[in-house]
């Protein structure tokens, strides 16, 4: 009954604010890990500077803290020459009662271009690319359980790195997949790029049946999840899970769950082993694995700053 | 004042009267409806020609935000709200600023309200003190002072043990207690469980929060007697749990709001607040069985569930949002929408918001349950004008009620309701009207 | 009327190498660089038939272009790869047609990203005038005009032939 444009396209269905993968064409998501490329090559120059941004002011909102993701984002408008502003809301105007969208005008009248939202709630970079000035373009770093776009998309650029085609490929997202943004984000695009098997693997309790909706392999057994996978994405345990409620406690949970040498060797022999991080060693890994040489995640971290400009300046070239 | 409605399309869905005539008013009273004798000498004269001359609407849960937010002329403009509406009667819920718990706030609630004279107005009292769900309220004295009903309206009672001794004590004096079937422990999602919340990354609310306490109620009731009014029902297999309730013979009812009715959890779309509320929209199935369920009587009543909620805590990240929507407005054009999607009759359509209820109130309302949500000569002067064809867009700026906010804007939804209220009249006297 | 018939690719390159081997000649240790995409095609056939040791480098205006706030980033753009020094070397810059100048100036920026050259030269297939910055080729293998609603590009066959098109702007 109620219908609605997607937000992240203009009319002529060029992205004008990134908030999420789902609903974004697939030329559009290749399109931005084909920039990436490039501007990989400049972060390996001496001159790390172009100047696409260079006039533009960019603010990190972060409604939630992550000093590394802000970082990221950080480093990515500077080497696209932007000016970048940090605000650690938690501790300003909102706390003093200010709401979001005042927020969102006080900062709108400092001529920002760009806003890099970091929430704990979803949908709320969809509030502000909807009631923030035409022109400014909003990133979503990340809200509540929604989506953590650029994460997938980072995701995806490693993936195409070391494993080229996406249509040949078994890919195991592993852990608390029903809280988890990033796991959101990746199944869409995976499914999207036209991997053919995504399985979800963890408990019940993290990994619900009716996520098979989302297009996946729901498992409940690491060892049939990680089967002749090519690609493990093993994400986070957060503390909060184990508080007893919901999970019994680690230990138990790395024992079942958890990324070790000898559920590795399930895998493919060359299966690449990624995390969006950070890591909680002994708890959805082993030390061993993280370390070891299937492991691509350091690597994924300069993907990330490489894809962030990608995104930030393909957006900022496209007008609402 | 002697009022001639005249030439329109009566509908009395309790008696079958469907049929072209005029209405004559005196005072507070309807004195002839269908033929009108000529010795009728009316001061003024309206004229209904292809218009629906039905009773009042009747609408079971309304909030009007006062007692707590006087201060901004709630009260005047949500009654006025209800008379453009076409309602004439409707019932508040206690969760008010402070709580309806004391007679003296319902009192005061009653004589406002009186004295604007746009629509009568029922308060339910609160079951427990400041609806906190511990100690019991003076249920007596609150139903002098004119509560037609005890409520927790959205909070549950935790306990057990407690809502079997207010449902014990209502029972003793025969007092109906209205309950929200939701388990207070499984009912705290902002969205209905499945693919749309997970894809949303939304908490869900699974239906075994609805199911788990309509089992509870039940086994209350059976226990303890009591009769009970469940409050917007939202799922297919809550509608079946009442259904079955019915035929074992508990004295039990229900109703459905008009959020529930029309909308499913894809409506949520990119995240619209106007899509928070509470219960909230399930999915196509649970759409479905509500429909057929109003239908053929196993949910009783079509209620308008109009929540005013002010812009800052509407325009909030979905879960932050308060629920709710405005809907006195709404309420006949999505009943008619209905109406027609089902293939029902238009009185069978309009019993669910002007016999039906009263029926669910019955003699709560005292005298007035022998003619309310009625045309009948004798009975009281509350009426609903409404031209069944004029098509509208819901404009939030256009309505009357300060709650602005509401799924069906037309702005969002694109959707265009058939059914246009020309005139309301309560207690003979002319609450709202408009000029075609 | 210009039409592709009129400017025959194949033919211009031969010129164009004639005049390359004569700059490269006047510059110790020059270095063939293309510009993405028609000059990148020019500078490798170029590196082969001047018989020059190791790769033509690759270079893109992308990332320097001034018209970044109207048109975004190209789809296409390309990615720039040198695979030498730039610090005080010779510097032949290849491209297919030379109109406004723009597309050089962010070239010669993208260039200093790597490293001070010792000179930079230009060589083109076609210069076809309209000038919008103070630069200029110093070789050019013909020299055309054409009505600013045309747009002329090289293209290049399954075979690796040469050829011109001449397509009125959108």
């Amino acid at each position: 009954m109620l219908s609605q444009r997607n937000p992240q396209l203009n009319k002529n269905g060029e992205l004008i604010h990134l908030l999420s993968i789902e609903g974004l064409p697939r030329a559009v998501i290749t399109q931005i890990l084909d920039t990436a490329g490039t501007f990989l090559s400049v972060n390996e120059r001496d001159v790390k500077k172009v100047p696409l941004l260079r006039g533009k002011s960019v603010f990190n909102l972060f409604f939630e803290n992550s000093t590394r993701t802000r970082t990221t984002f950080e480093i990515a408008a500077k080497r696209l020459s932007a000016d970048v502003i940090n605000l650690d809301i938690a501790r300003s105007s909102t706390a003093k009662g200010e709401s979001l969208l005042d927020t969102i005008a006080n900062l709108s009248a400092m001529h920002a271009d760009m806003f890099v939202v970091r929430h704990s709630e979803s949908g709320a970079p969809y509030l502000i690319a909807e009631h923030c000035a035409p022109h400014v373009h909003v990133v979503n770093a990340g809200d509540g359980r929604h989506a953590h776009p650029t994460q997938g998309l980072l995701d995806m650029y490693t993936i195409r790195h070391y494993k080229g085609d996406f249509t040949q490929l078994t890919v195991a997202i592993v852990g608390d997949i029903v809280n988890s943004r990033v796991a959101r984000s990746d199944i869409h695009a995976l499914t999207t790029l036209g991997v053919p098997e995504v399985r979800a693997v963890g408990p019940k309790t993290l990994v619900p049946g009716d996520l098979a909706g989302m297009g996946v392999r729901v498992c409940h057994d690491m060892a049939e999840g990680v089967r002749d996978a090519d690609v493990i994405i093993m994400l986070r345990l957060q503390n909060e899970r184990m508080s007893g409620a919901v999970l019994p406690s680690a230990g138990e949970y790395f024992k079942r769950f958890g990324l070790t040498a000898d559920k590795l060797a399930l895998a493919k022999p060359d299966a690449i082993v990624m995390h969006p991080g950070p890591i909680n060693r002994g708890v959805e890994i082993d030390s061993a694995v993280a370390d070891g040489h299937s492991s691509v995640i350091l690597p994924q971290v300069t993907f990330g700053i490489a894809v962030r400009m990608a995104v930030m300046s393909t957006i900022a070239g496209n007008v609402a | 004042m002697k009022l001639l409605i005249r030439n329109g399309h009566l509908v009395d869905p309790a008696s079958g009267l469907d049929t072209v005539g005029d209405l004559a008013i005196a005072g507070d009273r309807i004195v002839a409806l269908g033929p009108v004798s000529r010795d009728f000498e009316p001061e003024r004269t309206f004229d209904a020609t292809g218009l629906v001359v039905a009773p009042g609407l009747v609408d079971l849960n309304a909030r009007l935000r006062e007692p707590g937010y006087e201060h901004e002329g709630m009260l005047e403009s949500e009654l006025a709200a209800a008379a453009a509406g076409g309602v004439t009667s409707l019932v508040c819920p206690p969760d008010t600023d402070p709580p309806l718990d004391e007679p003296g706030l319902v009192e005061m609630l009653k004589f406002r309200a009186r004295k604007l004279s746009r629509c009568r107005v029922f308060p339910l009292g609160a079951l427990t003190r400041g609806l906190a769900g511990e100690a019991l309220t003076e249920m007596a004295e609150l139903t002098e002072s004119g509560c037609v009903a005890f409520s927790q309206a959205d909070s549950s009672v935790v306990n057990t043990l407690t809502l079997q001794r207010a449902l014990q004590y209502a029972a003793t004096f025969g007092f109906a207690v209205w309950l929200r079937p939701q388990d207070p422990w499984l009912g705290h999602g902002v969205a209905a469980n499945g693919a749309v919340a997970t894809r949303l990354g939304l908490s869900g609310v699974p239906v075994a929060a609805e199911t788990i306490a309509l089992f509870t109620i039940f086994e209350l009731m059976r226990v303890t007697g009591a009769r009970v009014h469940l409050q917007r029902l939202s799922s297919a297999a809550g509608v079946e749990l009442v259904r079955r309730a019915k035929a074992e013979g508990l004295p039990v009812t229900a109703d459905v709001s008009i959020n529930s009715l029309h909308l499913t959890d894809v409506d949520i779309g990119y995240f619209n607040p106007a899509l928070r509320l509470s219960p909230p929209v399930r999915q196509q199935r649970d759409r479905e069985a509500l429909q057929a369920a109003l239908a053929d009587g196993t949910i009783d009543a079509l209620v308008s569930d109009h929540t005013p909620v002010g812009a800052d805590e509407k325009t909030l990240p979905f879960a932050e949002a308060t629920p709710g929507a405005t809907g006195l407005e709404l309420l006949l054009g999505l009943a008619l929408r209905w109406g027609e999607q089902c293939g029902l009759s238009l009185p069978d359509t309009l019993a669910r918001i002007t016999c039906e209820p009263v029926r669910v109130l019955g003699s709560a309302i005292g005298t007035l349950a022998a003619s309310g949500g009625r045309l009948v000569q004798g009975g009281v002067a509350d009426v609903c004008v409404f031209d069944p064809h004029e098509r509208w867009r819901v404009d939030a700026g256009a309505l009357a009620s300060q709650g602005k906010h509401t799924p069906f804007a037309f702005a969002t939804s694109g959707v265009e309701l058939a059914g246009r209220v020309r005139a309301t009249l309560v207690a003979g006297g002319m609450a709202y009207e408009h000029l075609g | 009327m210009i039409t592709s018939l009129t400017l025959d690719a194949e033919a211009l390159f031969v010129a164009l190498r004639d005049g390359v081997r004569r700059l490269c000649a006047d510059r110790p240790g020059a270095s063939l660089v293309g510009i993405w995409s028609g000059g990148a095609w020019l500078a490798a056939r170029l590196q082969t038939d001047l018989g020059l040791p190791g790769e033509a480098g690759v270079i893109t205006s992308m990332l320097h272009r001034d018209d970044f706030a109207e048109r975004g980033l190209a789809a296409d753009g390309g990615t720039t790869r040198l695979p030498f020094e730039i610090a005080g070397r010779h510097i032949v810059l290849i491209d297919d047609v030379l109109y406004t100048g723009r597309t050089i100036r962010a070239v010669v920026n993208e260039l200093y990203d790597f490293g001070r050259p010792a000179s930079v030269a230009l060589a083109v297939l076609v210069d076809r005038g309209g000038r919008e910055l103070p630069i200029e080729a110093a070789f050019a293998a013909a020299r055309v005009t054409l009505a600013p609603d045309q747009r002329l590009s090289l293209a290049k066959d399954a075979n690796g032939r040469f050829s011109f098109a001449v397509q009125e702007a959108a």
